[in-house]
């Protein structure tokens, strides 16, 4: 399992779908539980650092916007790579 | 799952049907100590799950038990159908009067079970069937109510038979008829069902098969017989290619993409949706088409697992493209299954244009599957499009270079 830390900088990329996470929401060890806990594929890992996305499960978000409920607004965008990068949420 | 002739014996006796005085000898002498037993002609019968066994010279008749152990010896280094024999069968040689047959099978077509019964046994009963229609009897029954002697009794009426035979007869196929419900059986049948010289009645052979899916449900039965969780009883030795098939499936606890089966051709197919899978697949070769798989997708399974379906259906030698199908999907989701054959097409290098023959699931999230589809440029197509003319597009991109440009149009506005 490959997890990597992410950023607005450096968004997580799967082939279909890509996950940003706002610098101020990465090292919240609390929102990065919180995610890990409501994410039905494991696309989040409560990491040492806070937010980490593993990669390998990024093709398999199911759309059902649990992340984007879960996080305060505007922390998360998932975006559909195969949609223009529309977001999830616009 | 099938049985061998000695295992459907047990069964058969098991529920009351009599049976001729046999035993399982895995060695020459056991033959002969058993026909000794017996005490008179045998017939030593080659125990392997293939048809055939008369024709190949796996079974023979001895009238001692010398005689008995020569053709053991020789039958139990007889391959049959790919099969070497797990023993051999000697079988009491009785004096008949007469052959009759009886049988119970699952109707697929009224989703009943059937009994049959004939006065011409001892021969292939299909055969019978077509030759002789007036001499074979059915009656459907249903799986809810307790299957009754009258029934039994009624069919056999129906040939003719009364009096002592009749009486005799009933209750051998009533009891087949429960035995049928009981063990989950698909296939039960005896044939010959033997009337001996005293007008008694007796199984000569027992052939049974049961719901594979009913093996954790009669695990007290198959461990009676010694049947092992790991033997899997099919018709042949699975390829590398399914049990490739197994391991894709096995993954994870999401949905199915698995049960394969190996054909030879140059279509591959990414089939499934609660029997579209088979409807597919005839539709295809209905077409002329030749599929390199059959295959099984369904219960949503996730984007990995329907990729590894994908690549190892684009793998196999002399697959030119895949043909990926069902019915109208409520339980598996189309972005998903859509997602999964354009990762696999990619990650073996691939063009999904290029290699997708077609993609015709309409159904749950097919708006978003139909975006996956356009952005990749593959051919796809909705409800509007049977299951019949998404073969038929897929087998003529095989044989006849791309699709008419009309028809991809219809693709396209379909969604659009």
């Amino acid at each position: 399992m490959s997890v990597e830390q992410v950023g607005p900088r450096a968004p997580a990329d799967g082939l279909f779908i890509a996950v940003e996470v706002e610098e101020w929401a990465v090292r919240d060890r609390e929102l990065a539980a919180k995610l890990a806990e409501v994410c039905p594929v494991d696309i989040y890992h409560a990491g040492a650092r806070g937010i980490e996305v593993v990669r390998e499960h990024l093709d398999e978000c199911v759309l059902c916007e649990l992340c984007l409920n879960a996080a305060p607004p505007g922390a998360i965008r998932v975006i559909k790579r195969y949609d223009g990068d529309a977001p999830l949420r616009a | 799952m099938r049985f061998f002739e000695y295992e459907s014996r047990v069964v058969t006796a098991k529920v009351g049907i009599p049976v001729t005085r046999h035993g399982l000898a895995k060695t020459a002498d056991e033959a002969r100590r058993i026909a000794e037993q017996i005490g008179g002609p045998v017939v030593i019968k080659s125990q392997v799950l293939s048809g055939g066994r008369m024709k190949a010279g796996g079974v023979k008749f001895a009238d001692t038990p010398d005689e008995a152990a020569r053709h053991a010896d020789q039958i139990l280094d007889l391959e049959i159908g790919g099969h070497m024999p797990r023993g051999v069968l000697v079988d009491d040689r009785a004096p008949l009067r007469r052959e009759y047959y009886a049988g119970v099978v699952w109707d697929g077509i009224r989703k009943l079970p059937v009994m049959l019964f004939s006065d011409m046994g001892g021969i292939d009963i299909e055969e019978v069937a077509q030759t002789h229609p007036d001499r074979v009897v059915r009656v459907h029954f249903s799986t809810l109510r307790p299957v009754s002697d009258w029934q039994a009794k009624q069919l056999i009426t129906s040939l003719g038979i009364s009096g002592s035979a009749l009486n005799r007869l009933t209750p051998i196929v009533a009891r087949l008829a429960r035995l049928f419900l009981a063990y989950d059986m698909t296939l039960a049948e005896i044939n010959p069902l033997g009337e001996l010289q005293d007008g008694s009645f007796v199984a000569l052979d027992a052939h049974m098969e049961m719901e594979n899916e009913a093996r954790r449900r009669q695990h007290a039965l198959l461990h009676e017989l010694g049947v092992g969780d790991e033997e899997t009883r099919l018709a042949r030795e699975p390829t590398a290619f399914e049990l490739a098939g197994e391991q894709v499936d096995a993954q994870d606890h999401r949905g199915v993409a698995g049960n394969v089966t190996e054909f030879d051709g140059d279509l591959g197919l990414v089939i499934g949706a609660g029997g579209g899978s088979l409807t597919l697949f005839d539709a295809v070769r209905a077409h002329g088409g030749r599929p390199a798989n059959y295959c099984e997708i369904g219960g949503n399974p996730s984007v990995r697992k329907a990729c590894g379906l994908a690549k190892l259906v684009l793998e196999k030698p002399g697959v030119d493209k895949i043909a990926v199908m069902m019915s109208i999907v409520s339980n598996t989701r189309v972005d998903i299954v859509a997602r999964g054959v354009i990762k696999a097409c990619l990650e073996l290098g691939y063009d999904p244009a290029e290699k997708i023959a077609i993609f015709r699931i309409p159904g749950a999230w097919e708006d978003e599957g139909f975006k996956i589809l356009r952005r990749y440029g593959v051919q796809y197509a909705d409800r509007t499009v049977s299951l019949h003319e998404a073969a038929r597009r897929a087998v003529e991109s095989i044989g006849q270079g791309p699709m008419r440009s009309s028809e991809a149009a219809t693709a396209d506005g379909a969604a659009a």
